[in-house]
């Protein structure tokens, strides 16, 4: 009886980005039960890009990121309370104060959070910071507002580069400490990496690779820490942005297929159990879920992207209340922007499933460039500077399976564009903070050449 | 009738009142025809914005072997289009100017209200030449710093360029390119003596700012800023005018829209938007492929001339729901009619800016007028389509 999908109880735990656009799909695809969404922050849902840019500059406070609601999803909202189980046999969650809360369909959409530093005493010193939630974002946007002598940012991904830049744009001292050999290796391969490098050491970031910090200095208050080459950095304030850890420890007696890489589920945005059966009631989506993508050698995605989190929202709410034939998989493709250091940074595809890279169009001396990437011989991503007008384009490539490298005949093509290199796609291991696209099957071997 | 000539069907003067049956049977014989003429016609709204986001596709006339002067960076490629387009943009909008257009709002309302004065119950007014024309001549003149009074002078010049520009597969080109190419030269040389004044004695416009940009590397060469300002010049009034009088026609044709609108007078943005699906002044653009091409399993070859209906896509079922219907409430308007990708319209926030003053300030007045010439007669031009009167009884 289809009908009776458009009723019953939802509960949507999570109640960030995927959770908001889920609840409004709900309501899009006609559904008139009851919908139940459960997040641990005591915030309604609020948009976490700006907290490091335009909340770091002074721009806009911490406050004033709520995500703007697209109708209203007519739920029920528990938020400050954390779900700390769910029973798939009861059909049950969990929650810290005690309660339960039944449902006919659930979606898990718990995300992420930053990873703290390993010491925990040196991690507590004052000073010392995350940036993923609004809190964290305020308490850093006031400390940087009373100007620091330097700012010790550990990690170079997106996270870290972006707060680099907005140091570096409000006039602070930066250093910065990567492990990786460049910063954003993790998600751009090394070759454009190389380029980031360039950008943060010319805005005046005291960019350090190759080493990881040991030890966080002070008494108290963060002073300044160890690296591992030996030397020494003296700063007052430290953000430590070494990646995100998937807010899956809460479903460990679920026996579902929940782990450090995410919750597994299939193209519907359904949940595997820890068996590998797909659930009928238990859907996933947004930061916290892992998902096989066929131009990506089916291999399970984990995506930190605000699209995907968007995107799959729709999908699983869309399967929510419809039934299996007329289901739809969650098959976008993945993409990503920064800005940082005055660039604007687009990515479609998923560089990191690379071996090959080329500049197709503009230079890097011209800090303008679209960059694609190719494996066994076809494009499988792009990644634009400073000229995304074109990311549609080399998007088409991707989904048709087109040849790599990319036809000639584009304007602003580069004598380079002739010349595939090495992606230089590190080992995720090797990063200090983590890739935002994490490849959780296999990596493609970088060995192999085009054919 | 042959698809092979629906161009010139389209481009036949007879057509202007009402094209959109012509680009539906683009469509359904599409997504490419080939026209007669040796051009390639594409109607859909999937094909035409993946086009215009394709870096394949020049709009410089030179890729076809055409020998032109300096060109502005409307016809210009990557990376010299990007260089003149992001210098023109320094002064007008952001990252450097970003309150420019929105602190226009108070001079471009003053304008409006001065030219809505002499609009009394009982009279006669041609909505063209009494406002929808004058108001956006004001605004350009004030932005790039060229006397109001010239008006007169550049209208011909404007005309002629236009004219050269317009696609008539049926016509020989040579006679009118000539002219526009004179009417080019002589208005360049007039928009530069003015900007030469300005020199060392800057006001706020335009002009001033691009003689007296200070670092070097930031400075347009004499050509380019002649290129550049008649292109601001005409592109800043040619157009604007077609979307505020096909905004007022839609409204007249349309008394419930019309009565909605001035009850809800918060859908006026979206309104705008909706005007510039409906009826986009700017119906069809000219794109020469750098490479040979596959269009939806159709072969284009390189050099062939490509012309996108911009405004068939925003009629194309396949994207929008009931797209013969004029919705001021309607969502994911995504219109194709400021173009898309690199060469998305210069001045699109200044028009939509415009587009709304003029409709809030006229829609008082259109309450009990009537169209007194339905259609109005229609500009030649069928590229940069729109009435040429609009005569309402007020």
């Amino acid at each position: 009886m289809p009908g009776d999908l458009k009723s019953g109880r939802i509960v949507i735990v999570g109640a960030s980005l995927a959770g908001l656009r889920a609840a409004e799909a709900l309501r899009e695809e006609g559904f008139t039960g009851s919908v139940t969404v459960v997040g641990d922050e005591p915030h309604a849902p609020y948009d976490r890009p700006p907290l490091s840019k335009q909340v770091l500059l002074g721009q806009a406070t911490a406050d004033t990121t709520g995500l703007p609601m697209r109708r209203d999803p007519e739920a029920e909202w528990r938020l400050g309370v954390r779900a700390t189980g769910v029973d798939l046999l009861e059909k049950r969650v969990r929650l810290d104060d005690g309660e339960s809360l039944p449902y006919d369909r659930v979606l898990i959409a718990t995300g992420t959070r930053a990873r703290p530093w390993p010491d925990q005493r040196e991690g507590a010193l004052d000073g010392v910071f995350t940036l993923r939630t609004r809190e964290d974002g305020a308490g850093l946007a006031e400390r940087l507002a009373a100007r620091p002598e330097r700012v010790l940012v550990i990690g170079a991904g997106f996270t870290g580069s972006e707060i680099a830049s907005a140091c570096r744009e409000l006039g602070i001292e930066v250093t910065v400490a990567e492990r990786g050999p460049a910063p954003l290796v993790g998600a751009l391969g090394g070759t454009l990496a190389k380029l980031a490098a360039v950008m943060q050491r010319n805005h005046g970031v005291d960019l350090r690779t190759g080493v990881t910090v040991t030890a966080l200095n002070g008494d108290g208050s963060f002073t300044g820490a160890q690296l591992s080459d030996g030397s020494r950095v003296d700063a007052d304030v430290c953000v430590v942005a070494l990646g995100a850890i998937r807010n899956v420890e809460w479903l460990a007696d679920s026996g579902l297929a929940a782990g450090p890489r995410g919750i597994a589920c299939d193209a519907g945005c359904r949940a595997f159990n820890m068996y590998g059966i797909v659930t009928d009631d238990v859907f996933v989506a947004g930061d916290v879920s892992r998902f096989p993508h066929p131009l990506f050698g089916y291999q399970m995605l984990s995506l930190e992207h605000w699209g995907n989190a968007v995107e799959q929202a729709e999908v699983a709410a869309h399967n929510m209340v419809n039934p299996g034939p007329l289901q739809r998989p969650h098959l976008s493709i993945p993409t990503f922007w920064s800005t940082q250091f005055g660039l604007n940074i687009k990515s479609v595809g998923v560089p990191t499933y690379s071996d090959h890279v080329v500049i197709a169009q503009g230079s890097l001396e011209a800090r303008r460039l679209a960059m694609v990437y190719g494996y066994q011989g076809r494009v499988t991503a792009a990644v634009t500077v400073d000229m995304a007008k074109s990311l549609d384009y080399y998007r088409h490539l991707i989904e048709t399976a087109a040849p790599f490298p990319p036809p000639p005949g584009a304007q602003d093509r580069a004598i380079a564009a002739d010349v595939t290199i090495p992606s230089a796609v590190p080992d995720p291991s090797v990063l200090s903070h983590g890739p935002t696209v994490a490849l959780t099957g296999y990596l493609p071997d970088r060995r192999l050449t085009v054919v | 009738m042959d698809s092979t000539t629906l161009l010139a069907r389209i481009t036949d003067y007879a057509s202007r009142p009402n094209p959109y049956p012509l680009y539906e049977e683009l469509r359904e014989t599409g997504p490419v025809v080939q026209q007669a003429d040796g051009s390639y016609l594409i109607g859909g709204y999937h094909q035409i914005a993946a086009l215009l986001h394709d870096p394949r596709l020049s709009a410089d006339p030179r890729t076809r072997g055409d020998d032109t002067g300096n060109q502005p960076f409307l016809r210009l490629d990557d990376p010299e289009h990007h260089r003149l387009r992001t210098l023109a943009m320094r002064p007008f909008g952001p990252p450097h100017s970003p309150g420019r257009v929105d602190g226009m709002r108070g001079e471009i309302d003053r304008i409006t209200k001065e030219l809505l004065e002499p609009f009394e119950a009982g009279r006669q007014i041609d909505v063209v030449d009494d406002f929808a024309y004058p108001l956006p001549v004001a605004v350009i003149c004030s932005l790039l710093g060229v006397p109001r009074e010239d008006e007169p002078l550049f209208r011909a010049w404007s005309d002629s360029l236009v004219a050269a520009a317009d696609v008539r597969p049926e016509d020989d080109p040579t006679e009118r390119k000539e002219a526009g190419e004179q009417a080019r030269m002589e208005m360049a040389g007039y928009l530069l003596n003015l900007a030469e004044q300005r020199r060392g004695k800057p006001g706020d416009d335009l002009l001033s700012h691009f003689v007296n940009e200070p670092d070097p590397a930031l400075r347009l060469t004499q050509e380019e800023l002649a290129a550049t300002a008649v292109l601001l010049l005409i592109a800043g009034h040619e157009t604007t005018v077609n979307l505020i009088t096909n905004g007022a026609l839609t409204l007249l044709r349309q008394p419930e829209q019309l009565d909605r609108l001035r009850r809800e007078p918060d859908l006026l943005p979206q309104a705008v938007e909706e005007l510039l699906r409906y009826e986009p002044p700017v119906q069809m653009r000219e794109r020469i492929p750098h490479a040979d091409l596959d269009v939806a399993g159709t072969p284009v070859p390189r050099g062939a001339s490509v012309v996108l209906a911009l405004a068939s896509g925003n009629r194309d079922p396949q994207r929008f729901r009931d797209p013969d219907r004029f919705d001021p409430a309607r969502p994911d308007n995504q219109h194709l009619g400021f173009g898309s990708g690199i060469h998305l319209c210069f001045g699109g926030a200044l028009a939509r800016v415009e587009a709304y003053a003029a409709l809030r300030a006229l829609l008082p007045h259109l309450g009990t007028a009537s169209l007194v010439q339905d259609p109005p007669p229609y500009r030649q031009n069928a590229m940069l389509r729109g009435p040429r009167h609009l005569p309402v009884q007020l």
